[in-house]
Order: structure tokens, then C-alpha cells, then sequence
């Protein structure tokens, strides 16, 4: 469409999404959750995706996170098509690719912050999993808080644990979803800090899903939907990096 | 995943709800201990049986009437219906001088009461010729054996058993006191030496008589032609070889068909290994009887694990959606529950082995009925219960892992 994917010099967008739809079928209604959209986001970008309920951004979401199938349109992530793949083919693209973060935080209860980090490590099979994984809770500045289960975190460490187990995959993006809707405005905004600095200094692509404008005013671009459909696609960051 | 972080993280999740497992583990551990204590007891049933066959003297062969069901292995007791051996077929044989025969002893076996003093002891009698004591094995440890003299004048003498005698005679020397037997005055011989069970019937409980006082004055029994019948007729040969024991048996048919003028056999001669081969079947199909029973109780156990696991799985239904958001593929997830179910069940099946072994060493001094029960713990049931633990571990974890493998993402990370 313009020319943003081609801002850092980068050929291949990280999403390319093309004519995306979704439709359920309720019974004997067809629900047009995503009636097809289409956008490019940039390795290194940070975009939220604003809407009401309803407005099918969390279908987009789901989609992007290979979490769920479309019925029509193409998904490119990484350049590679995300098309009719089995369950576990998908499970490994979310496992290498995707990072999540999620409102709720979903860790698990009964596992220490190390333990909820190395979790995706463990089924990549990786061997160096420990050192990655307190590396990851450095980054979040959690290393003093490793042995930690959940229930002896605040609300505040427990999302900076599931932002360390989204990162420590290398993924090729973070997937928020509301990461900031279970926090009070302090915390939301150490969290945003958080995310922003990531994009910033590692350039990791980020794109979360919020209906709280405070959220989006700090990311660079702002997608808004509507309907299943986009009805906005806004540069708002102009900051450091210009036009 | 690999198997090692497999089993440490279904460990944990076992660990987490230590009541419920411990629970579960406990439905298997009953099963595995009932399976093993009770094949064991059969086990060992069958081995004291037939070493108790064997003690009554190896290298016999029996005689008795009628004709035996063939294959099968069943005992059909025809002697009453078709009383055709008689104390002249005995002689006969004993008189042919058969090589390879050393001895013989015909016996005939009825029921009576016996009392002395306030004391009553029902049971078997047999009526027994002097050569039974070496025939059978069977010797007095006091007093003297029936005697020639004995058989010759029917005289009223009376060897009792171990049990009987300290029924009857409770602390005191049976050995020249008297018992009462249909109303008839017997002294008391011999007291017989401690025998255990042979077959079913324990000698301890029989009395034996001389066959002649047995025939004229308890319970006389001829033929039409006037011969004494007899029971049975057991035979001693030289030695165990197939060939003895085939020639024999082929010479005592032919003299017996002779002397019954028959064609058909009217009797059947078995060698002990018939004998131990058809209790074998029998014991060996109550073992497996009792097997079965208690296998039961293991189904149950499985039922259990099923049924925790289904619990379990619909409790972490949101544990699982963020486990397969992370990256977990159907097989992370469906080993990891298979993993705890064999786990719960491998661990009830140990724990069951030890116990079951246990069970079967205890029991085998307690005893019922008045007959000793005897565990013979042998590898066989022990791996079986394991591999059937592990089997079952499998069977009833695979529908609930499965089930937890199969659950959509995004669905059960909506679960609350």
C-alpha cells in the first residue's frame, strides 16, 4: 500500500496480511467477524489495534497469533504463508515466531518465574534453556524475583514475567492482548514503558490489542476497527524517526 | 519435550494434589496386592498339593473301578455304580508276580463315626492290608501297623490318624484304648506319622482298619459272584520309567480283563502324574479364577485413574490453552498426561507387588479350614501386575489425554 514496510530498509514485512476474513457460523447466521482486511507491519514497528467489542480485534489477533485459521485471504508472517496448516505445524510457528502477552498475564500457579519463562524453550527443546531464560527476566528486570511463583508477584511483575516468557524465544513478534487491562495506571504505565523500551532498544515488533487510547498514544501507529473492517490507519509517532 | 522433562513435570502435577493421588494410586495399589497375594496363594496351593501327592510315594499306579471321563481331566467316581475290583483281583495280580510290580495294597474306603470317652470324630475309614504302611507311605509313629495275623482273623484294631487322635484322645496315649465304631469295640494300634494332605483328603483324618474287618464287620460289599469289592488298588513298581510303567499297566489290563471277561476296560489304572496333571488343571483353573476376581478390582483401579485424569484435565483446561499459545503440539500435551496416568498407575502397581508379596508370605502361615495355606511368590505374577499397571495406566490415560490434546487454544485459554 505506501511505503512503510520498506522504512528500515527490511524487503519483507513481518506481517503481510492480505484480504483477511473470518466468518463463524452461529446455528444457521453467519457471523463476518473479519470481513477483509489488509495491512503490512514492518519488522520493528510498535501498532496497537483499537476497537470496541465487536469490532473483530480480537479475531485479528487470534489470526496473527496462529491461534485460529481464516476462512479467506493470506497471512504472510516472516514472508512465509500461514495457510491450511494441522494444529501442530501452527503449535511450532507459535512456539518459534510468536510471543504472547496476555491480559489475564496466564501464568501458571504452581511454577516459579523461571520455570514460566523456560516454558516455550522446553518444548523447542532447547538446551540452553536456563540461562536464556534468566537472561530474559534480567532484561525485564526481574532477576531478583526468579523463584518467585506467581501468587508472590504483584499484578506488575507477574506481566513483566510473561513479557520475559514472550521474549525469550527470540520471536518475531509480541502479540499483547490488553496487556495493561488488569493493571492499575501506575503499573499500566510501567508495563507500556516496558514494551516501548523493548521496541526502542531491541527492535522487537510489537503489536498489541487495546481500547484504552492512553496505550495507543504510545505506540507509533494506531490500526482502528470497525465492523471487521479497518476504518483507520494512523502514524501518530513521529518522534525520533520522522515521516 | 523430551521424556525426562515429561516425567518431572507430571511428577509436579502429581505432587500438587498429593490427596488425589495418593487416593488414585491407593484404587491400584488394592488391585495389584489382590491379583499377586491370591495367584500366589493358588501358586502355592498347587505346589503343596502336589508335593503332598508326591510324598504318598512316587512310582505308584492306582486301580480303581468304572471308567474314567477321558480328557478333560475329570474325576468321575463310578465305584459305587460299577463295583467291579474286587480283593480277588488283588490276589490276582499279586499272584501273576508281573515283573516290574513290587507290591500292592487294596484298599476300600467307607464313612463312620468314632467316639471315645465324650469324644466324636466323623470320617473316612479305609479298610487297608499290612502292605498299605509301605505301599503308601505312610507309617505308624506309634504302636504297630495292621498285621497278617489281623487280616487273617478280622480282628476289631484301629490305626488313627494325627488329627484323630488328639480329637479323641486329647492329651493322653491313644496307643491300647478303645474307640467305638458302628457299635463295636475297637483298640486302638498305632497312631499313623504326621502326613499333611493328600489330594483333597487330609490322611490325618483317617482311620485305617484290616480290608478283611472292614468288609465282614463295618460295611460289607460283594459283588453277585460273592467277591469282595475294593476301592482302589495301588501298586508300587520298581522304578518310574515310561517302559515299566507301560508294561505294567498293559499286563494288569489284560489279567483284569480276563478274570471280568470284558473287552471294554470296567476299571482305569492312572499313574501318579495323571493324578497330579488332572488336580493341576483343577487348582490351576482356580487360580486363574481368583486371578480374574481380583482383577476386577485393578479394572477399578483403572477406572479410577480415568476418572481423576478427566477431573484433572478439565481443571487445567486453561493451563493447557496457554501451554499450546507457547508452542506445546498435541503430543507435548497428550504425553504429559499419559505420563501422570502411568505414573499414578506404575507407582500403585509397585507399591501393589510389594504388598501382594507381603500378603501371600503372611498368609501362608495362617491357616483355613484346618489346612495351612502356603504363598509361593513366583516372578511371573509380580511382572504381570506391573505390565498390566503400566497397560492400564495407558488404556484409561489415553481417552483423557487425548482429550486434553484435542482442546482448541483459544477456547481453553477463554476457560475460566
Amino acid at each position: 500500500m505506501d511505503a512503510g514496510p520498506q522504512e528500515n530498509g527490511a524487503p519483507t514485512p513481518v506481517v503481510r496480511v492480505e484480504d483477511l476474513a473470518k466468518t463463524y457460523s452461529m446455528g444457521s447466521i453467519d457471523v463476518h467477524a473479519l470481513r477483509g482486511v489488509s495491512f503490512d507491519i514492518a519488522k520493528g514497528e510498535m501498532v496497537a489495534i483499537m476497537g470496541h467489542s465487536g469490532s473483530g480485534k480480537s479475531t485479528l489477533l487470534n489470526l496473527l497469533g496462529c491461534l485460529d485459521a481464516p476462512t479467506a485471504g493470506s497471512y504472510f508472517l516472516d514472508g512465509e504463508l500461514v495457510g491450511d496448516l494441522s494444529d501442530d505445524a501452527l503449535a511450532a510457528i507459535r512456539n518459534r515466531k510468536i510471543g504472547f502477552v496476555f491480559q489475564s498475564f496466564n501464568l501458571l500457579a504452581r511454577m516459579s518465574a523461571l520455570e514460566q519463562v523456560e516454558m516455550p524453550l522446553l518444548y523447542a527443546r532447547d538446551r540452553q534453556r536456563r540461562q536464556r531464560a534468566e537472561e530474559a527476566l534480567a532484561v525485564v528486570g526481574l532477576d531478583d524475583r526468579m523463584h518467585h511463583k506467581p501468587s508472590e508477584l504483584s499484578g506488575g511483575q507477574q506481566q513483566r514475567v510473561a513479557i520475559a516468557r514472550a521474549l525469550v524465544g527470540n520471536p518475531s513478534m509480541v502479540l499483547a492482548d490488553e496487556p495493561t487491562g488488569n493493571l492499575d495506571t501506575a503499573t499500566a504505565n510501567e508495563i507500556m514503558e516496558l514494551l516501548a523500551l523493548l521496541n526502542e532498544e531491541r527492535g522487537i515488533t510489537t503489536l498489541i490489542v487495546t481500547h484504552e487510547a492512553d496505550v495507543a498514544a504510545r505506540t507509533q501507529r494506531v490500526i482502528r476497527m470497525v465492523d471487521g473492517a479497518i476504518a483507520g490507519d494512523d502514524r501518530t509517532a513521529p518522534a525520533e524517526h520522522g515521516s | 519435550m523430551s521424556l525426562a522433562d515429561g516425567v518431572r513435570l507430571a511428577l509436579r502435577a502429581l505432587a500438587a494434589n498429593k490427596l488425589r493421588t495418593s487416593l488414585t494410586v491407593l484404587g491400584m495399589v488394592i488391585g495389584v496386592a489382590a491379583v499377586i497375594a491370591l495367584m500366589s496363594l493358588g501358586a502355592g496351593a498347587q505346589a503343596s498339593i502336589e508335593a503332598n501327592i508326591r510324598g504318598t510315594g512316587s512310582n505308584l499306579l492306582f486301580i480303581s473301578p468304572g471308567v474314567q471321563t477321558q480328557g478333560g481331566g475329570r474325576f468321575v467316581d463310578v465305584s459305587a455304580t460299577s463295583p467291579t475290583l474286587t480283593f480277588e483281583d488283588a490276589a490276582a495280580i499279586r499272584d501273576a508276580a508281573i515283573p516290574g510290580i513290587v507290591d500292592i495294597a487294596p484298599t476300600r474306603n467307607t464313612n463312620a463315626s468314632l467316639v471315645a470317652g465324650g469324644n466324636a470324630f466323623s470320617t473316612q475309614i479305609i479298610g487297608a492290608t499290612p502292605s498299605y504302611a509301605e505301599v503308601r507311605t505312610f507309617q505308624p509313629q506309634a504302636g504297630r501297623f495292621i498285621s497278617d495275623d489281623d487280616l487273617d482273623r478280622r480282628t476289631r484294631v484301629i490305626a488313627l490318624g494325627q488329627t484323630i487322635a488328639t480329637e479323641l484322645f486329647p492329651g493322653q496315649n491313644p496307643i491300647g484304648a478303645t474307640v467305638r465304631l458302628n457299635n463295636q469295640t475297637f483298640t486302638v494300634i498305632a497312631v499313623m506319622e504326621e502326613s499333611g494332605q493328600a489330594t483333597f483328603q487330609s490322611r490325618d483324618n483317617q482311620a485305617l482298619v484290616p480290608l478283611t474287618t472292614l468288609q465282614t464287620r463295618i460295611s460289607p460289599s460283594r459283588t453277585l459272584a460273592g467277591d469282595d469289592i475294593v476301592s482302589e488298588i495301588s501298586v508300587t513298581l520298581a522304578d518310574e520309567d515310561e517302559a515299566t510303567i507301560e508294561a505294567v499297566t498293559n499286563e494288569v489290563s489284560a489279567l483284569l480283563r480276563l478274570r471280568h471277561d470284558v473287552t471294554e476296560d470296567d476299571f482305569t489304572i492312572r499313574t501318579q502324574q495323571d493324578i497330579i496333571e488332572a488336580l493341576g488343571e483343577v487348582t490351576g483353573t482356580l487360580t486363574l479364577f481368583l486371578g480374574a476376581i481380583a482383577g476386577i478390582s485393578l479394572l477399578v483401579g483403572g477406572i479410577g485413574i480415568m476418572n481423576i485424569m478427566l477431573v484433572s484435565v478439565t481443571e487445567r483446561t486453561r493451563e493447557i490453552g496457554i501451554r499450546k499459545a507457547i508452542g506445546a503440539r498435541r503430543r507435548d500435551i497428550l504425553g504429559q498426561f499419559l505420563i501422570e496416568a502411568v505414573l499414578v498407575s506404575l507407582g500403585g502397581g509397585i507399591a501393589g507387588a510389594v504388598i501382594g508379596g507381603l500378603l501371600a508370605t503372611f498368609m501362608g502361615g495362617v491357616s483355613f479350614g484346618g489346612r495351612s495355606l502356603e504363598g509361593t511368590l513366583t516372578p511371573e505374577p509380580v511382572i504381570l501386575a506391573l505390565a498390566v499397571s503400566v497397560a492400564i495406566g495407558l488404556v484409561f490415560g489415553i481417552y483423557p489425554a487425548n482429550r486434553a490434546a484435542r482442546l482448541r487454544p483459544i477456547e481453553a485459554l477463554r476457560y475460566e
